[in-house]
Order: C-alpha cells, then structure tokens, then sequence
C-alpha cells in the first residue's frame, strides 16, 4: 500500500512542478536556516568536561572590603593569591588547582626561528589529572615541584611539532624568558570548548600552548594575562602580587559526590568566618559554589546573538510551514475530484488521508535533504567567520538525525491539516459537479 | 467595489484566509524586528572614533628577554625615534592601546577623594606629547601635554598623573557648566588636574558592556614601560600608508631584533582594526537582511500559489459575473480588494506580534524598544507585497471570458 502511495504522491507532485518546487524550496531554506543556528548553539552549549562536568566546581569567596557594597551580589569571579593558596593547600576536594594565564617569550634553539610569545598556563599540579589531559609523551609534574618552583614544563602537541619536529621531547630543554626549562610533558590535542577553566580568555579560546608551575611563574615574574580586580589600596602591583587585594586567579575543584560538595561548601563558609575574624574579610560571608555548568550559565558563555539567531531562524521555519500548510491545502483541495472518485471506488476516509500524508512526507524529505545541503553551506559560511568558536562549527550524527526529524516532522505536521480538509469532501457531490 | 459580497466568501475559504493572514503576520513580526536589528547594528558600526583614521597604522611591539622598566622605557624611546626618523612618518605616540582594540584599562573617576559610587567609567589612554598629533585629535579647550610631562610608568606604579586630557564627553559628565580645564578629578591612583580637552575620542571596546562610557576617555601623560611591551600608533603622511607599514617594522627590526611583532595582528591598519571590532555586527546585519528578503519572497510565493488556486476554483463563478456584466478592472479590483482584507487582517495580528517580541528581546537580548517608524514601514512593505504578489493571479482571472458561465467543466 505504502509503495503505491508513494507512487500516487510522485505522479501527483510532477504534476504540478512549480509548486511542488515551491514547498520544498519553503522547507529546505526554513531547515536550513533552523539546522545551521541549531548547530552552533549546540556546539556552543556543549559540555566542555563530558563525563566529569558534574564533578568540578568553582568556589566563589568574596574578600572585598566594604566599600560600594550591596547585598546579595555576586562574590569576585577570581581568587586573591592568599585564598587560592589557602584553599590549595587545606586539600579538601578530591583534587584542586590554582591557576591563571599568561604569555611567555618562547626562545628557540633552532636559529631558523625567531622568537615568539606563546599563551602560557600558571597552574598547580592537579590540573593535569583533574581536567583529564590526553599526554602523548611523558606526564605532567608533581606537587613537590610545585613546592620546589621547578623549572619544568608542559607543552602542547601544536608547539612540539613547531619546535621538535613531533618528537618525543620530554627531557630536552625549553628557553623561556632567557631562563632554561625541562620538557617534561607534551600534550596530545587537547581543546575543551568553551575554554571554560578561564573565561578570561576568549570563552571559545585555543588551549595553552604552555604549562607551568604557577610557583614557578612567580618566582621568574612571568607576565600575567586575563583579569586583574583590585580594591582598597590594591594597584595591580605584580611585583607583589601576592599580597595584594586583587583577584586574578582561577580555583578549581574536584568534588566525588553530594556530600563532598555539601561539606565543601561548609568549609567554604568556616574559612569566610575565620578570615573574618582575623580581620582580612571585612564583608558579610558571602560564598558559592557553583559547577561547571552552572559556571557557564553564569558567565553567559554562549553569545547572545547566536542565542538571537536561533529564535530568527526557527521563526523563519514556521513561516516557511504556514507557506507550506496554504499551498498543499490549495493542492490537496483541487483534487477534490481524483479524491471523489477514490473515495466513490472504495477507499476509506483513513486510506485518503494515509495517502495525503505519504505525499506531504516525500515533500519532507525532499525538503530535509535540501536543508541538509544548506545547512553544510551555511555552517561552511560560519567556520569563515574571524570568531574564536568559528572552525568549531561542524555537524555531528545527532544533529544530522535531528535534521531529518526536524524535516519530516514538520512537514507531516504541516499535512494535517490540509490531509484532513481533503477527506472531509463527500465523494457524491464531487462526482456531481463534474 | 462592495466588500460584503469579497467577505461572505471569504468566509467559505476560512483555512487559507487563515492561512495567508497568519502567514503575512509572522513576516511582519519578523521582519520589523529585523529591519530594527539592521538599523541598530548599522548606526553602531558606524559611530566615529574621532581620529584620522585613512593615515593611522598599529604596531604591537612585544619584547623578547627580560628587563627593568628603565632599560624597557630606554629601548621603546629609541624605537619611537626609529619610527619618527622614518620618511613616511608623520609622527608617533606609544600607548596602551587605541580605540576599536576590544578591551583594555579602563578605570573609574570620582569628583570626591572619599566618594563611595564613582561618577563615571572611562577608557585610560597612555600617550606622550604626541599623542594628540598622531591621531588628529582636535584640542578644544586647555593645551597639550608638555614633553618635560611624559614620564615612563612601570606597572608597579600607581596611576596618578598629576595632569590629564579628557574628551568633551567626560568633560560635559563630570563638569556639565563646560569649565572642565584646570579642575581636580581623581583616578584609582589620586587626585590629577585636566590641562585640556579634545572634541572626541572613542573608547577601546565597542562593546556593550563599554557602553556607558563609550566616549568618556582619559589621555594620561605617561609611556607604559613593561617588559611585555606594547603599542606604537603611527600616523603615516597622507597617501603614504602602505610604505610607511612596510618600512615601519623592517626599521624596528634592523635597530633592535630582541623583539616579537606577530604576523597575525602585530601590524595593523586602522582601517583593518575597524572592520574587526565590527565584524560580528555587520555578519548579523548582512543575516538579517538575507533571512528579511528571504521571508518577504516565500510569503509572496505563498500569495500567489493560493490566489492561482482560488482563481482556479472560482473560474466558473468569474465567467457567470462575467456574463452578467463586470467588467475586467471588476474582477482584477475584486482579487486586489479581498487580498489587501486579508492582509489587513494580517498586518493587524502581525503588529501586535511585532511589538510582543520586541518586548520579549528587550528583556533577553538587552535590545532597545521597537521605535514605531520600523512597524510602519514593515506594514507598508508587505500590504505592497501582497498587493505586487496578487497582481498576476488577479490578472489571469480578469482575462476569464464570460463563456466559461456556460461550461459545465
């Protein structure tokens, strides 16, 4: 039966060419424009820590004193370097890290190469096994060095390549700021995106290219990039950085389960109220406890005008399926005859309108395949683009699946309507009027 | 033309009557919506900077080594003589940054040593004695910085130049009576006192969030010496720009290679930093108007293929009128009329959608009110559209002969 109506549907759509291509121009440019958009939110939105996004949590202390303070408002997005270190050193998550960003002077041995400035990650030892990094060579360093300001080093997979051909590096020595480093780890590709361990930085940002002791970084006055907030008689000083009230550093931790966060957060509290007794707090307790996720929603990671341009597009689809909802009524309902005389032969109101919908169906996929095809040029259009999150934009399974969905569904959805119109006509006076 | 008759047969077509109405009214809703964005994103990306933008180029010099703020303030003087030495060189400044750039410092400023809210944000500009010069500034009131004024700053200093420069924008905020010159204001750092102000200079970033200072800047007299390096602004002669960007960085390199100048935004021309930090609004403006012609050409399509079909259908009814006596313009002034109820209708619905998700961006998108003069015009556009579209169907009835009457098919 279904080939059969498949077969009526295809006589009844070459019969009226123009329109025909009018309904599924309608539908591939409204799935196009909805698959394209769709696609980038949900590159954008996606979890940057798949499997582990539920485990890591960014605590939120508020230090400040209390000038300009108001209730109820969020705490600094950083930490000071006294806090970090505190909290780095109480160990109470399963893991931590403190960690900020910057660019260090790359010196090549290779007189082929001039010098260069590289993005560089200050971070504690934890990072590595906390945010899951692929290694391709050796590993990262160890809470000792940490401790022991090591001139070590991790490098990315990109300038290990650039640098040593791709070889296994660890070992060798890396100059940086005319001070000498250890190779003592090259990444595997690694890009979590959103760049969410520093928002910072362009949210959709590369990866450093290189990781170092945040002692260490200290200790060589390596220079800091990102965010610097200061109050009181803070200045930014970075000579003295770390005694300064200005927050400039990221703390991450990692929190098994429920309870951990629960006594996390209590701890978090204890800690307000003892630097507030000591005096180093001035405002009223004020800690969160935010994951990943919810890190992200905070931040509002995701750009408002991809977020713009998804609502415009998908009011684009509907207006693309009223079109269609009008013209397969026009068409369905000008067959009234043809139907009449099926309908006088034997055929049952359900088979009509099974038949419809098989027709309105094949302009679906018709339509879904022409949207897929638009939606490639439009992503292609959208990786042109300068933005960070450009070459990020490309399609995944899911998303092809939900194009198909998207396609069909709609359309049938759009047939009913005007299928249920046409089975509504009384074959009798169909065949009268003619 | 009587309308009674057009509605009573409407009234035997309610679901594609309902149809197109909706049809035109989603169009409106998205199109006025739309035609806003575009105008919005348009007046924001062509806001002035205030500089001379055809002749000025950026260099952003990054030092390679370490080094005291003496030795790095040394190193970029040399530079800066380099640079003015150079044939199609106009003149120099170094800074922290120029407008367009995205971000940088900005700071706050306060009238009062012990006010708790600050008056205004505004963007802190370095500069010497040339900065004005270089980026053709138009000094409006009080003078130029004074060269024996320029001192190099290293981070670990505080800002607190005992003279500044603003725009008029912060010097209408701060002083609105327009005596600005010789007054106290007080950076993060302390008090300094404004020796002049220029007519107009925009902010770093373009940005939303910059909004509310978007031309409240501060020229302060110092060189930003930090071991990571920073900017030189070049303002070339005229017409000599692109000798003038190629001879600037080869000149750099010969005095002192120990530098990084990036292939990627190392140099700049200001006409490239402009299309930059505007890139996203004018993506989204050339958006909305493909999806806008996009959508007004799929709802004229959809008018036509449901009039041709009630052209169509009513053939018989058109040849009986026909024969009764109504003349061609009766039957072309009978399709015109029922379509432009419809679109009434439409435009109607579609109003008031307009205006609903407007107010549903203004609260998510941080957009501005709809202003009526974008309904209006959307109204206007598609009751002519509707009218343009209808126009062949209802021809193609007028040219029904009054035989048709007398057929049975």
């Amino acid at each position: 039966m279904f080939s059969y109506y498949l077969d009526l549907a295809l006589r009844s759509l070459r019969r009226n060419r123009a329109l025909t291509a009018l309904m599924v121009l309608a539908i591939a440019l409204g799935i196009g424009a909805s698959m394209t958009t769709l696609t980038v939110l949900h590159v954008l939105s996606g979890d940057p820590m798949p499997g582990s996004s539920g485990t890591l949590f960014y605590p939120q202390l508020d230090p400040r004193d209390m000038d300009s303070y108001q209730e109820g408002k969020e705490p600094p997005r950083q930490v000071t370097w006294i806090d970090g270190m505190n909290l780095l050193h109480a160990k109470r998550g399963d893991r931590q890290a403190l960690m900020t960003g910057g660019a260090v002077p790359v010196q090549p041995a290779q007189s082929s190469l001039d010098p260069f400035y590289s993005d560089a990650r200050y971070t504690s030892s934890d990072f590595f096994a906390m945010f899951q990094t692929p290694f391709k060579y050796g590993r990262g360093w160890s809470e000792a060095d940490d401790d022991a300001r090591a001139r070590v080093v991790v490098i990315s997979r990109t300038l290990n390549d650039k640098l040593f051909g791709g070889k296994d590096s660890t070992g060798q020595t890396l100059r940086m700021k005319d001070t000498p480093f250890r190779v003592i780890g090259v990444l595997d590709s690694w890009r979590p995106s959103p760049h969410f361990y520093d928002l910072n930085m362009d949210d959709y940002a590369n990866t450093e290219e290189v990781f170092v002791p945040l002692t260490t970084s200290r200790d060589l006055r390596f220079d800091h990039n990102g965010s610097t907030d200061c109050w009181g008689t803070g200045g930014g000083d970075e000579e003295h950085a770390e005694t300064q009230p200005c927050v400039w550093l990221q703390f991450w931790v990692q929190l098994g389960d429920a309870g951990k966060v629960a006594a996390y957060k209590e701890y978090l509290t204890h800690y307000s109220q003892e630097q507030k007794q000591l005096g180093r707090f001035l405002r009223p307790v004020n800690v969160r406890l935010p994951g990943l996720m919810e890190w992200l929603d905070i931040n509002k990671v995701v750009p408002g005008d991809v977020r713009l341009q998804t609502w415009l597009a998908f009011g684009f689809l509907l207006v693309c399926l009223v079109n269609t909802v009008g013209l397969m009524l026009a068409k369905f309902l000008r067959r009234a005859g043809e139907l009449g005389v099926r309908r006088a032969l034997g055929a049952s109101k359900r088979e009509v309108f099974a038949q419809l919908l098989v027709e309105s169906g094949v302009i679906g996929l018709a339509g879904g395949i022409g949207g897929l095809l638009l939606a490639m040029i439009g992503l292609w259009l959208v990786r042109r683009e300068p933005s960070e999150y450009a070459a990020l934009a490309h399609l995944d399974v899911s998303m092809l699946l939900t194009t198909f969905l998207l396609a069909i569904g709609s359309t049938l959805l759009a047939g009913l309507l005007p299928a249920w119109r046409a089975c509504q006509i009384t074959p009798a006076l169909q065949l009268k009027s003619q | 033309m009587q309308i009674k008759p057009i509605l009573s047969a409407l009234r035997r077509h309610k679901a594609g009557t309902f149809l197109i109405a909706m049809q035109i009214a989603l169009t409106l809703a998205i199109v006025c919506n739309a035609l806003f964005i575009i105008q919005q994103r348009l007046t924001h990306l062509s806001e002035p900077t205030g500089i001379d933008e055809p002749n000025i180029f950026i260099i952003q010099n990054e030092w390679v080594g370490k080094g005291t703020a003496e030795q790095v303030d040394a190193k970029m003087r040399e530079d800066l003589a380099v640079l003015r030495a150079l044939p199609g060189v106009q003149d120099v400044t170094p800074s922290n940054s120029y407008p367009l750039r995205g971000g940088g410092w900005d700071d706050s400023v306060k009238l009062k040593p012990d006010q708790l809210q600050d008056t205004t944000g505004s963007t802190i500009y370095f500069g010497d004695d040339h900065f004005i010069d270089t980026l053709g500034l138009q000094l409006i009131a009080g003078r130029n910085f004074r060269p024996e004024e320029i001192t190099a700053m290293d981070v670990r200093d505080r800002l607190g130049p005992p003279v500044v420069i603003v725009t008029k924008a912060l010097a209408d905020k701060l002083f609105p009576d327009g005596d600005a010159v010789g007054k106290t204001i007080y950076l993060v750092g302390g008090p300094t006192t404004i020796v002049g102000v220029v007519k107009l200079l925009q902010a770093q970033s373009v940005d939303r969030w910059a909004s509310a200072f978007a031309y409240r800047s501060v020229i302060v007299p110092r060189r930003l010496a930090i071991s990571l390096g920073g900017w030189y602004i070049v303002r070339a002669r005229p017409g000599q720009l692109d000798a003038a960007m190629r001879a600037a960085p080869k000149a750099l390199f010969e005095h002192n290679p120990r530098r990084v100048i990036n292939d990627e935004d190392g140099l700049l021309s200001f006409r490239e930093v402009r299309s930059r930090a505007y890139e996203r609004d004018r993506g989204m403006a050339i958006l909305m108007g493909v999806i806008c012609v996009v959508l007004l050409a799929i709802t004229a399509a959809g008018i036509v293929g449901l009039t041709s079909f009630w052209v169509g259908q009513r053939r018989k009814q058109i040849g009986v009128r026909r024969a009764l006596g109504a003349t061609r313009q009766d039957i072309l002034h009978y399709f015109m009329t029922e379509n432009f109820l419809i679109s009434c209708g439409g435009v109607l619905v579609g109003a008031l959608l307009a205006i609903a998700i407007n107010l549903w961006l203004v609260t998510r998108f941080e957009m501005h009110r709809l202003s009526l003069f974008y309904l209006l015009t959307g109204v206007v556009i598609l009751l002519l559209l509707g009218q343009g579209a209808v126009l062949a169907p209802a021809m193609r009835a007028s040219r029904v002969p009054p035989v048709e009457a007398t057929r049975s098919v």
